[in-house]
């Protein structure tokens, strides 16, 4: 079967008098509806990674390819984003961030109240819909964020550590969720994240990156059911893959600690 | 209202009571300054017989045109400059002593570039008016959050867009302070320049009763002026808090 996003020799390099080798190169090919999480080091280049995939930076060479199409220097339909920033719009209600894509592709406001109902709900923000973002917490923006990506029904996912400003139980609920919208919008999601629990708890397959210039280690496949849940911490296989992942990394991270 | 608001209005009021009763013990001679509570007659002995309306009209049509021109052209040339900033590095020191210029002088060429009519009181207002809008855009603009231009691209938003549909809103608070020194200005530029040549107008009402030693109608037409620019302000202040109050963190 053909991969539904696919890298071949992907790298970003920031010219300049000393040119900053920033990424790859990358291969990597994702199956429709797979759940891909990335760690590594911080400064290794996921950011880059995810900029790229999405086409809001140009790889300098090699090449991305999204169903069937050429990703370059501009964001195909199709692709949904979530940063770790917040990037709700602070001036708009939470109706009306999530409503903000739907409007913009012209769908009659009959649709927008519909889909931007569903999303709420889908997103526990039911009380929240005429708050302005200045009133929630900063998990709840970060909600408003994925629904806003949502209700366009991305095919391809890709979140830049959503959940970094977040406390840890918040986390684990957030990624319970992102559970539960992957498995109900058969969205192929690329999470990248430097909590290596959240990585292993949520991919099907955890890719490993280098410190910078950032490359795979390796890739690990989880082989957890499709119907997990955050309660799979506890198994044992959890704390194996976990230990693993931390064996691959270790070295980098102190490599990348050692430079900065 | 907080103990300073009380404070202020104790203060106004008693500097209000204190010319009055200067004026009427004679200390301060009518044909100088009228005592408060005359000028107040004579304001609205002058506002019901309709005298001066079409000269009030003419000025607040002018601050009018010269408000939104600036706020037009202002917020155009705000936004052409954040995303071009070489040009932005080539006007920048000029920006900064745009101000030290004293518009007035340029009010004989403006003459005779406009002519007689209303054209130059406008276009000093528009004059003084106009960067306040584009320093208060620019600054606004330089606050975007780089992830707000991202979120707008994965949108699919191109540059007018995104100027129109994030940028510019998430400016707003920056160019709402632009806004009121555009009011402000206009406010200035306009009457300042009916004083000078013009023949209507509420400048131009206040200096020809100056010339005819008719105190009431010059007192008159000075609270009106006062009294329209203090409400308009604290207006806009009001309103302004009104749209902060949704943005700031609970």
């Amino acid at each position: 079967m053909k991969p539904h996003v696919a890298l071949r020799g992907v790298t970003r390099v920031y010219p300049g008098k000393t040119p900053v080798y920033a990424l790859g190169p990358i291969d990597l090919a994702l199956e429709r509806g797979e759940f891909f999480a990335v760690v590594g080091p911080s400064g290794c280049g996921k950011s880059t990674l995810l900029d790229v995939m999405a086409g809001l930076a140009s790889p300098t060479a090699g090449e991305i390819v999204f169903e069937d199409r050429p990703v370059n220097g501009d964001v195909p339909p199709g692709i949904g984003v979530v940063f770790q920033e917040d990037a709700s719009f602070p001036w708009l209600t939470v109706h009306d961030n999530i409503a903000f894509g739907l409007r913009q592709a012209g769908a009659s406001e009959a649709e927008v109240a519909r889909q931007v109902g569903y999303a709420i709900e889908f997103m526990g923000l039911k009380d929240f819909a005429r708050a302005y973002p200045a009133q929630l917490s900063g998990g709840m923006r970060q909600r408003v964020c994925i629904a806003r990506t949502l209700v366009l029904k991305p095919r391809l996912i890709l979140l830049d550590e959503p959940f970094g400003a977040l406390d840890q139980q918040t986390r684990l609920l957030m990624g319970d969720e992102l559970l539960r919208l992957w498995r109900e919008t058969g969205a192929t999601i690329l999470l990248i994240t430097h909590a290596l629990d959240e990585a292993t708890m949520l991919a099907d397959r955890v890719g490993v990156m280098s410190a910078r210039p950032g490359r795979f280690l390796d890739v690990i496949a989880t082989d957890w059911p499709r119907t997990r849940d955050s309660t799979i911490v506890a198994s044992e296989s959890f704390g194996r893959l976990t230990s693993r992942i931390w064996t691959l990394l270790r070295g980098e991270s102190i490599r990348a600690l050692g430079r900065a | 209202m907080s103990s300073a608001g009380w404070t202020r209005i104790a203060l106004v009021a008693g500097l209000v009571l204190l010319l009055e009763a200067l004026c009427r013990a004679g200390v301060i001679p009518n044909f100088t300054v009228i005592p408060p509570s005359a000028m107040a007659q004579s304001l609205w002995k002058v506002l019901a017989s309709g005298k001066f309306t079409p000269d009030i009209i003419a000025t607040l049509t002018n601050v009018g045109i010269a408000i939104a021109a600036s706020m037009v052209v202002g917020i155009a040339l705000g936004t052409l400059l954040q995303s071009w900033p070489a040009a932005r590095r080539v006007l920048d020191p000029l920006f900064a002593t745009y101000y030290a210029v004293p518009m007035y002088a340029f009010y004989p060429l403006l003459i005779v570039l406009f002519g007689l009519g209303d054209l130059p009181q406008v276009a000093i207002g528009f004059l003084l008016a106009v960067m306040a809008v584009i320093i208060n855009t620019l600054n606004g603009l330089d606050r975007v959050p780089p992830v707000l231009v991202k979120a707008a691209r994965v949108h699919g938003l191109g540059f007018l867009k995104t100027a129109h549909r994030v940028r510019l809103p998430y400016a707003a608070p920056y160019i709402f302070t632009g806004f009121k020194l555009a009011v402000a200005y206009s406010f200035i530029g306009v009457i300042g320049a009916e004083f000078i040549t013009s023949s209507r107008g509420i400048g131009y009402e206040i200096s020809f009763a100056y010339n005819n030693f008719d105190n009431p109608v010059m007192y008159a037409m000075i609270l009106f002026i006062l009294a329209l620019v203090v409400t308009v302000n604290m207006s806009l202040h009001a309103w302004e808090k009104r749209l902060l109050a949704r943005r700031r963190r609970a």
